[in-house]
Parts: C-alpha cells; sequence; structure tokens
C-alpha cells in the first residue's frame, strides 16, 4: 500500500500562490488545495492596468479551473480563512469549513493601504489592487470628470495613467516633495514630473491632505495642510501597502514591528509546519513589493517542503517600466548613499533623457542607476551590478548617446551565476544546464527553463545567451529557414534560379517537405517574384502571401487596411490630390502624410479595397507597394530646380529611382532617398540607398537605417554620373535581392556580410565575381515586367471576388467600429465598441 | 432566442480559394472562416482572432507542423490547428471548429 500523500494548504491563490501550486504540482505523493478569498483564481496583478485598454478578466488570468483540474489540485473560491489551529493542523474558512494540513503555505498577499484622513470612506474613494476595483473605478469614472490619485509612488502613477485613460481630467497628489520618491533621485524625480505633466496629468507635491469634504464643482473637496483644495469626482488611494498578516497576529506567528509574516531563509514561519511567501512575507525586516523575489520564495518553499536545501537570500529590487509612455529605470543604490561612492550624470533637457550611475568607491563596480526618458541601457547596467563585473576604463561612456564605439558588454563576460530572466530568476547557470541535458535551441530553452515567459523583456538577452553557449559547444546554429526546407533563403534563391522553378508547390516536392507554413511560404513567394516577377495573387501564388500581400493593402489592428497610391519622389498634381482628397471623404478614411512623404488613407474595409483603388487607378495613381517587402519610396528634396543650394537636380533623380525599381520584391523593405546638397534635406544617409549631389555629380551611400537601429550609411562612391549611379545600384541591391536571409534589411545584411563594404565594392566596382552583367539583366527584368498589381487586380473578375468579407453576404463586418478623433475617424477601443463581440473561445475542460 | 444547429447552404464550392481562406456569416451572425487545404478538404472555424480581437481569421495564412493544420493569424501570428482549434501558440486558447460537408456542389456548415 502507498503511504498518505502529504496533505499541502495554500492560502491565497495571487500570483505567488499560484506560482507555488505550479512549482509544488510537479512533485508526486502531495495533496495540494487552494484557498481563494477572491471570487477567481490568480490572475496577472503586475498587468492589471491593461484591464482598461482592453484586456478582460479572462486575458489577465494566469490559471483556469480546467488546469488545476488536470494538474490535480483542489480549489476553492470565495473561500477566506479566518482560523488557524496550530495544533490541530487545522484551518477553517469563513464559510466554516475546514480543511486539515500537514505543511500550511500562506500566500496572502497585501492591501493598499488607506491614510486616516476624515472623508475616506466616502463614495468613489477607491483603491487599485485587484480587477473588483478596476471594476469600481471604472463605474465612478463614468460619472465623472476628474479623478485624483493620492500617492505619487510607482503604483499611484499607474493608476494615474488609468484614469487618465478613462477620460479623466487627472491629478496627482503626493505628501513628499518628488515623484517615485523609492526608485528615483531628485532630479531623475523632477525630470518624471515635468514629462507627466507634458501629457496633462497635473502633479502636486508636498501636499499632505488634512480631509475629504463635498465638493462644489466635483463630488469631492480635498482640503490640504497649506491651506490650498482641490475638486475632485474619484480619488484612488496609493499611499503603499501593507501585508495581510491579520492571521499571523490572530493566531500567534511572528510579525514584524511594521507588520509581515517573519520567515527565516527557507520561508518558513515561527511555526515548523506554516510557510510564508510573497507579499506577505517579512525577510530579514522587508517586504518585497515585487513578484519576481515571491517566485522565488514560491520555489523555495516547495523545495524545502520535498527536503531540498535552497535558500531565499534576499532579491534585487531594481525596476524598469514604462509610465504613461515613459521609459523608466531604477538600479541599486539610485539614491548614491553609499559611502565614498561617485555618480555620473548625463542630462539632456530638450530630449528629455536624464541618466545618472553611480560606482563604487575605487571606480570598479557599478552599485546604482536612475534612467528616464531612455532606458535603452538599463539591461547591460543591471548585468554590470548584479554581477560585480568590472566597470571599463570611462564608464560614462555606458550612458553617453553613442558618438563613438559603445563598450558593449559580451555574454561571455557574464558569470553563470548572472540572472538572465529576472521575472523567473533563471540564470545564465541555468540556461547552459538546460543546454547540457539536451535542449538545442531557444524555444527548447525557453520551455524547460520558463526565461522569457513572463514580462517578455529578457527575451533578447536569452537568445544570445543561448546561441553563444550553443556555438561555444560547436552546435551549428541551424539555418534551415522552417521545418519544410533544409535549406537557407540564399540556398533557395540559387536552387529556384538554377532549375528555374515557378511554384512553391513544385518547390516542396522537389526540396521540401509537408505543406508549408508562415515562414517559408513568404518567403519563397518573395524569391518567386525576385526572380520570375509574376502578379502576386496569382492562383499558385495566393496562397503564399503573408498578411498585408494577399490583399495589397497594410492590415491595421482592427482588420481594416491603409491604401496608399505611389508618389514618385513625394510629388503630386494638384488634380491627384484633390481625387485623393475625394476619395478619403466619401470612403470616409483617415487622412495622414507619412515619413515616405506621401498620404495613407487609412480605415478601409476589405471589401471597399478594389473601389477605392479603381478610382486612384483612373485618375493616373498606382499601388505604391506600401504592404510589400519591396521598394517604398525615394525621398528626396527639391534640389537645384527650386532650392538654391541645390548642385543636381534631385527630384528628377528620385522620380527616375522610384519608377525604375518600384514593385522590386526583396528580403525586406528598401528605402532610398536623394538629396540635392550636401545640407542633405531629403536625409539619404539613413536610407538603404541614399544619394546625395555634388558639383560633379553623384555620391551614393549604402546601407544606411533609421529604425529600431539607426545606422548611417557608408560612403560607396563618389561624384557619380547618372549612368553609373544606375549600374551600381542596380548591382548592389541585386545582390542583396540573391543573397539576404529573410527580413533581413541591407544595414544587418552588410554587418553580417564576410568582407563587408570592401568586398561589395570589389563586387560592384570591379566584377570580382564576374557576375556584374547577369545582376543587370535580372534587374532589368523586373524593371520590365513591372505591372501595378492593383490595376490587374480590378481588371480580374476572379480576383474582385476575394475581396468581401463575406462568400454569402453583402453584409459588412460590425465589429470594425470608429469614433471620431480631431475631425477624423479612428478604430474604437474597448468600451468605446458597442458592438458585443462573441468571444468564441471553447472550454478545453476534458469531458 | 435559442436557436439550434441545422445544416446551412453556404456557397458553391467554386467560391472557396484552394489553400487560402474565405469568410461566410452563419444565421446566428456567426462569423466562420472556411479553409480549403488540397482539392478536398475543407476545413472551418471561428473567424474573430481572440488575441488580436478581430475578425480576420479568414485572411491567415495556411500551414502545416509535424502533421497539423493550422492558419496563422494575419495579425500577431498565433496559429490554430484547423481541425480542433487549439492555439499552439498558447494551449489556454482554442478557437470554435464547425462541420463541413458538400452537397450538390454547395458547401455546407453545420451550425
Ligand atoms: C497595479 C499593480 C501593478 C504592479 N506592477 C508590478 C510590476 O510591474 N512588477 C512587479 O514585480 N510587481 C508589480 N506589482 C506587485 C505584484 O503584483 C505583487 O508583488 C504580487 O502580486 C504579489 O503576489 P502575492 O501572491 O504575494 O499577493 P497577491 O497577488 O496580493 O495575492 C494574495 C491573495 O491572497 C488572498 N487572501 C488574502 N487573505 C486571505 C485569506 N485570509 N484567505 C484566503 N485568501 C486570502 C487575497 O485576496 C489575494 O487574492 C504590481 C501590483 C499592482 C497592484
Ligand atoms: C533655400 C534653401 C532650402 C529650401 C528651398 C529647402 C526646401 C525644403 C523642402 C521643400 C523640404 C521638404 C522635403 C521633405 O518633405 O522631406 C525640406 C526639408 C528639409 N530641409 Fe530644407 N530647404 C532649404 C534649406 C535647408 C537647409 C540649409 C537645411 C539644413 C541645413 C535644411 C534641412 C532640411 C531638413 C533636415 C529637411 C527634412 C525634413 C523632413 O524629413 O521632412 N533645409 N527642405
Ligand atoms: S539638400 Fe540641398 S538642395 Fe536639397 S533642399 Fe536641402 S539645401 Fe536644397
Ligand atoms: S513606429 Fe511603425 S510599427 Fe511602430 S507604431 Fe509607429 S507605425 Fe507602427
Ligand atoms: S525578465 Fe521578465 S520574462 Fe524574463
Amino acid at each position: 500500500m502507498s503511504t498518505q500523500p502529504q496533505k499541502i494548504v495554500v492560502v491565497g491563490n495571487g500570483m505567488v500562490g499560484h506560482h507555488f501550486v505550479d512549482e509544488m504540482a510537479k512533485h508526486e505523493g502531495y495533496e495540494i488545495t487552494v484557498l481563494s478569498a477572491e471570487d477567481r483564481l490568480a490572475y496577472d496583478r503586475v498587468h492589471l492596468s491593461e484591464y482598461f485598454s482592453g484586456k478582460t478578466a479572462d486575458d489577465l488570468a494566469m490559471t483556469t479551473p480546467a488546469y488545476y483540474n488536470e494538474i490535480g489540485v483542489n480549489f476553492f473560491t470565495n473561500a477566506k480563512v479566518t482560523n488557524i489551529d496550530k495544533a490541530a493542523k487545522v484551518v477553517t474558512t469563513e464559510a466554516g469549513e475546514t480543511y486539515a494540513y500537514d505543511k500550511l503555505v500562506m500566500a496572502t498577499g497585501s492591501y493598499p493601504f488607506v491614510p486616516p484622513i476624515p472623508g475616506k470612506e466616502r463614495d468613489h474613494c477607491l483603491v487599485y489592487r485587484t480587477i473588483q476595483d478596476l471594476e469600481d473605478i471604472q463605474a465612478s469614472a463614468k460619472a465623472g470628470k476628474v479623478g485624483v490619485v493620492v500617492g505619487g509612488g510607482l503604483l499611484g502613477l499607474e493608476a494615474a495613467n488609468a484614469l487618465k485613460e478613462l477620460g479623466l481630467q487627472t491629478h496627482v497628489v503626493e505628501f513628499a516633495p518628488q515623484l517615485m520618491g523609492v526608485q528615483l533621485d531628485k532630479d531623475g524625480g523632477a525630470l518624471l514630473r515635468s514629462m507627466i505633466e507634458g501629457i496633462g496629468v497635473q502633479v502636486h507635491t508636498q501636499k499632505a491632505t488634512n480631509e475629504i469634504v463635498d465638493g462644489e464643482e466635483c463630488v469631492h473637496r480635498m482640503n490640504f495642510a497649506d491651506g490650498s483644495h482641490l475638486e475632485t469626482d474619484v480619488i484612488l488611494f496609493s499611499a503603499g501597502i501593507r501585508p495581510y498578516d491579520n492571521l499571523a497576529r490572530e493566531f500567534d506567528l511572528a510579525v514584524g514591528e511594521r507588520g509581515g509574516i517573519v520567515v527565516d531563509n527557507y520561508c518558513k514561519t515561527s511555526d515548523e509546519s506554516i510557510y510564508a511567501i510573497g507579499e506577505c512575507a517579512l525577510w530579514n525586516n522587508f517586504i518585497f513589493g515585487l513578484v519576481a523575489p515571491g517566485y522565488t520564495m514560491a520555489k523555495v518553499t516547495a523545495d524545502n517542503i520535498i527536503g531540498g536545501e535552497r535558500q531565499f537570500t534576499g532579491a534585487d529590487m531594481s525596476t524598469k517600466l514604462k509610465l504613461m509612455g515613459m521609459d523608466v529605470g531604477s538600479i541599486g543604490d539610485a539614491h548614491a548613499r553609499t559611502e565614498g561612492c561617485k555618480s555620473y550624470v548625463y542630462s539632456n533637457e530638450p530630449d528629455q533623457i536624464y541618466k545618472k550611475i553611480v560606482v563604487s568607491p575605487d571606480g570598479k563596480e557599478l552599485i546604482g542607476a536612475v534612467l528616464v526618458g531612455d532606458t535603452s541601457e538599463y539591461d547591460s547596467l543591471l548585468q554590470y551590478a548584479l554581477n560585480g563585473i568590472e566597470l571599463p576604463e570611462n564608464p560614462d561612456g555606458l550612458i553617453l548617446p553613442s558618438s563613438g564605439e559603445k563598450p558593449t558588454l559580451g555574454v561571455d563576460a557574464l558569470p553563470d551565476t548572472a540572472t538572465i530572466c529576472s521575472c523567473l530568476n533563471v540564470t545564465k547557470g541555468d540556461i547552459i544546464a538546460a543546454i547540457d541535458c539536451g535542449a538545442v535551441d531557444v524555444g527548447e530553452v525557453k520551455s524547460s527553463t520558463k526565461a522569457a515567459t513572463g514580462c517578455g523583456g529578457c527575451a533578447a538577452l536569452l537568445k544570445k545567451v543561448t546561441d553563444h553557449e550553443l556555438e561555444k559547444r560547436g552546435v551549428e546554429i541551424s539555418t534551415d529557414l522552417c521545418e519544410h526546407f533544409a535549406y537557407s533563403r540564399v540556398e533557395l534563391f540559387h536552387i529556384v534560379q538554377a532549375e528555374q522553378i515557378k511554384t512553391f508547390d513544385l518547390l516542396v516536392e522537389k526540396h521540401g517537405s509537408g505543406l508549408g507554413c508562415e515562414i517559408c511560404k513568404p518567403a519563397a513567394a518573395s524569391i518567386l517574384a525576385s526572380v520570375w516577377n509574376d502578379y502576386i495573387l496569382k492562383p499558385d501564388h495566393v496562397s503564399l502571401q503573408d498578411t498585408n500581400d494577399i490583399f495589397l493593402g497594410n492590415m491595421q489592428k482592427d482588420g481594416t487596411y491603409s491604401v496608399v497610391p505611389r508618389m514618385p519622389g513625394g510629388e503630386v498634381t494638384p488634380d491627384k490630390l484633390i481625387v485623393i482628397g475625394e476619395v478619403a471623404k466619401e470612403y470616409n478614411l483617415y487622412t495622414k502624410v507619412t515619413g515616405g512623404q506621401r498620404i495613407d488613407l487609412f480605415g478601409a474595409r476589405v471589401d471597399q479595397l478594389p473601389a477605392i483603388w479603381k478610382r486612384l487607378i483612373d485618375a493616373g495613381m498606382e499601388t505604391g507597394h506600401a504592404y510589400g517587402k519591396s521598394l517604398r519610396t525615394v525621398k528626396s528634396c527639391v534640389g537645384s530646380t527650386w532650392c538654391r543650394y541645390g548642385q543636381q537636380d534631385s527630384m528628377a533623380m528620385a522620380i527616375y529611382l522610384e519608377d525604375r525599381y518600384k514593385g522590386l520584391r526583396s528580403p525586406h523593405k528598401i528605402k532610398f532617398a536623394v538629396s540635392g546638397c550636401t545640407r542633405e534635406c531629403a536625409e539619404a544617409q539613413s536610407k538603404d540607398i541614399g544619394i546625395i549631389a555634388t558639383e560633379n555629380g553623384w555620391n551614393l551611400y549604402v546601407s544606411g537605417n533609421g529604425g529600431m537601429k539607426p545606422r548611417h550609411g557608408d560612403l560607396f562612391a563618389t561624384d557619380l554620373d547618372d549612368e553609373t549611379l544606375i549600374k551600381y545600384i542596380d548591382r548592389y541591391l541585386m545582390f542583396y535581392v540573391r543573397t539576404a536571409d529573410r527580413l533581413t534589411r541591407t544595414s544587418v545584411w552588410l554587418d553580417n556580410l564576410e568582407g563587408g563594404l570592401a568586398y561589395m565594392e570589389k563586387i560592384v566596382k570591379d566584377d570580382h565575381l564576374g557576375i556584374n552583367a547577369e545582376l543587370e539583366k535580372q534587374m532589368q527584368n523586373v524593371v520590365d515586367t513591372y505591372q501595378c498589381e492593383w490595376k490587374t487586380t480590378i481588371e480580374s473578375e476572379e480576383q474582385l471576388k476575394r475581396f468581401r468579407q463575406f462568400v454569402n453576404s453583402d453584409t459588412v463586418d460590425g465589429n470594425i467600429e470608429f469614433v471620431t478623433e480631431r475631425d477624423q475617424i479612428r478604430p474604437a477601443q474597448g468600451e468605446e465598441k458597442k458592438y458585443g463581440v462573441k468571444i468564441q473561445a471553447v472550454d478545453l475542460t476534458p469531458a | 432566442m435559442t436557436t439550434e444547429n441545422t445544416w446551412q447552404t453556404i456557397c458553391p464550392t467554386s467560391d472557396l480559394v484552394k489553400n487560402s481562406g474565405v469568410c461566410a456569416l452563419l444565421a446566428n451572425e456567426e462569423q466562420v472562416a472556411l479553409f480549403q487545404v488540397g482539392n478536398d478538404t475543407v476545413y472551418a472555424v471561428s473567424n474573430f482572432d481572440p488575441f488580436g480581437k478581430a475578425n480576420v481569421l479568414y485572411r491567415g495564412l495556411i500551414g502545416e507542423t509535424k502533421g497539423d493544420i493550422y492558419v496563422a493569424s494575419p495579425l500577431l501570428k498565433q496559429r490554430f490547428v484547423l481541425n480542433s482549434g487549439v492555439c499552439l501558440d498558447d494551449d489556454t486558447f482554442a478557437i470554435k471548429t464547425y462541420e463541413t460537408r458538400v452537397t450538390d456542389g454547395k458547401l455546407e456548415i453545420f451550425g
């Protein structure tokens, strides 16, 4: 006969309680019972605010009854524990139910502290912690105009953001002289304040509220100690949290002077059989108000119950977050309180950036940092701080804008103890262990360590570490496109060309397996288009096209499309402009001039696209390929025709180039620009192909990039005549199209190309590979076979059939709804939607 | 109002697009994405993308992994297996699936 399973009872099913259940359920021989005071199971409190931007309670849920059933966990909601009998080892709930335990785990979390201000219990005085609170806030906000958050800490500002999004005129009232006093220093706090005020939230510091009474214009009037007052309809208290330690107090577990259930390194309370974890636990006289330390406690406790020796030894409280769209980060000793430490500060008022690092007295280690307005260096700085990595000679280089080489931190320099994922507490050592146990790619490392499954912020670092470790072991990082093709994109390109393959079906039959997927199909479509330049919606090709290409428009978040007619060089006649205006008006489309010097029309339903394009094409316009991985625009300045500095006719050149390369399908989008002189008004050096006029001709820059990772174009050739310029571009681009991996811009491609710029110069200028004639011929073929895909589409009955929402009805999609903003439409969001969409997610409970 | 599920005639099979999707509206206003895979098989699943919260799944790309045939949402690329509705990227999500059949060259859905 088997032994009785040990009974584990968990009080509270918050984030930490749930994490414990997940950990504990991995082990056999335990019967787990969860008692939750809330009327639902655990949900993601960290992302609570997203409830206001459209997430539902279901989206926030971290578990489901079905999941608990599946892993064999008993659970009871609305089951608040009110009694603990330590001698009998039994707990009792409010409803009088009793549960016996061998081990009891307290994960009761905390509650918001409401300062004892007279009037605090009036209606519409609320807190911000549970889904129920959010529902109450939403209801109160509907009735009011003004909202106040009491408390300017991290949570208070998040709450203020919520009030603002609910449409209230929002104020933050803070007792201290600055915002986020725990995480930020004075200057950082001041900058944050001005940024927050810049978006219309009023901040009042050094205000103590004396009382809340009836208001004249609003529901409440808050009277402050300095004699001033503020009227408001809703008040949210966010003045800190207090641990739920009432059970511990009542039933004689040790609690701290200022609250919290005292635990040791094993998360054990003063009772041998009772543990406490998460925000209710006081370790080393400290309560951790973050979820990551709670998760660690959960792991330690589970380990201790099964007889392990893991200990909780504190946690890092560094934070990085986005508040109302503003980046804020804080690491370690942000206030530079360590004796003898030294600080470096970078402050840039125009761009609203403030960065400070605090280094140890000997200047060797990073011990703290404050980042406001730009947190791009947070990850590296945190690794320096957590791992005591020796700082470079000039540590200020770490936070200065990158003028030259920024000392980057190689992943090799990280010790095995370095935390890579702080949400799930996964170290570099854990990743190495996973690889040693057989994980061969990031996906497998992720599923075995759970790294990058929390906030996701560590995903890039995780990939770097994993790839690096795999490479060290001589594992070749697979360049296979996907499970259907054991070839890279470059190899497939060669195959298509050499064997004259014209369809995906043939390609997969001869060189691949299976039916294909969302990786290889669009990649093959792009290769086939670069080589053969067929109409991309031909029956052979239509099923290969990705989101945008398949309906020849950029799909927006609500399933509508944008319409972007080509405007070579940004030049447009008044007549065409009028037609664009008429179309936009008739179909009620949101209209915007884009960064690419042309006009986008947003909000067209799929069934409206053909009629819209017919109007534009009849007026002499054509598709702008804004949806394709292909040439976007050639930006330009007016050049010598109008500008008194102009050296060459940059307009004419831009238009010529845009007409030449329009429709060229490539591994990623391609942007050009032409400036009429060295003043560079068209910003050509940030483009894939940049051209700047000189007295004698044109200077050609290549592989520049704006976007996520800006890169200055490299000067490739100088003083070219028109003909040579075109030849060089033909060769350069076609070589890129042939050899780049999918979704790789020219900038990254060049950086990764062996031999780099010098090699490309040899090929393009000296015909090093003897393929220039072929490259030019191939490009000429693309130019000669150009067609406006929209023209072809609207002329084909068969194609037009595809452009409708329903095959069996003329109705339109009722889920697409707009509201008006600044006199134009925009998609309705969350609450604004009237239409009750049935979410057809099904219950996965095994029958 | 309660409605009972019945076989509803949708469209001639020639209106389907091979290896790609179209969308149908059922009597109870549910939107159904229809995918013809190869020459004979037609899958029917809910058209609503529970992640992107938009009626767009019929415009997704059909893919296959280890024998499972799925549609990848055109918005954020979550994959839903066509015969079970299960999401391959987050198994706490699934979309509704429908039975289909062809009668006299017309596609019918049970729903
Ligand atoms: C708006 C907001 C934003 C946040 N953002 C972040 C962030 O960005 N990063 C971060 O790390 N942390 C953040 N936090 C903090 C994080 O949410 C908490 O650290 C975490 O939720 C603590 O988990 P817990 O399980 O200890 O407590 P809780 O999640 O509070 O769960 C405790 C549960 O126990 C229940 N309970 C209490 N008493 C009893 C009883 N007697 N019987 C039964 N059940 C009981 C409670 O009702 C509750 O459901 C945020 C918190 C909020 C409110
Ligand atoms: C008489 C001389 C000038 C004329 C007629 C002129 C004209 C123009 C025009 C028409 C544009 C719009 C092009 C576009 O939309 O991109 C433009 C943009 C620009 N100009 Fe000038 N310009 C002149 C001088 C300068 C000088 C001297 C500089 C810088 C030193 C400059 C910097 C810029 C920049 C950076 C842009 C790009 C803005 C953007 O991206 O839209 N211009 N100029
Ligand atoms: S780049 Fe030179 S030519 Fe062109 S608009 Fe600017 S100043 Fe004039
Ligand atoms: S930068 Fe580009 S991708 Fe990002 S929100 Fe703007 S338009 Fe979208
Ligand atoms: S750090 Fe948040 S998921 Fe890894």
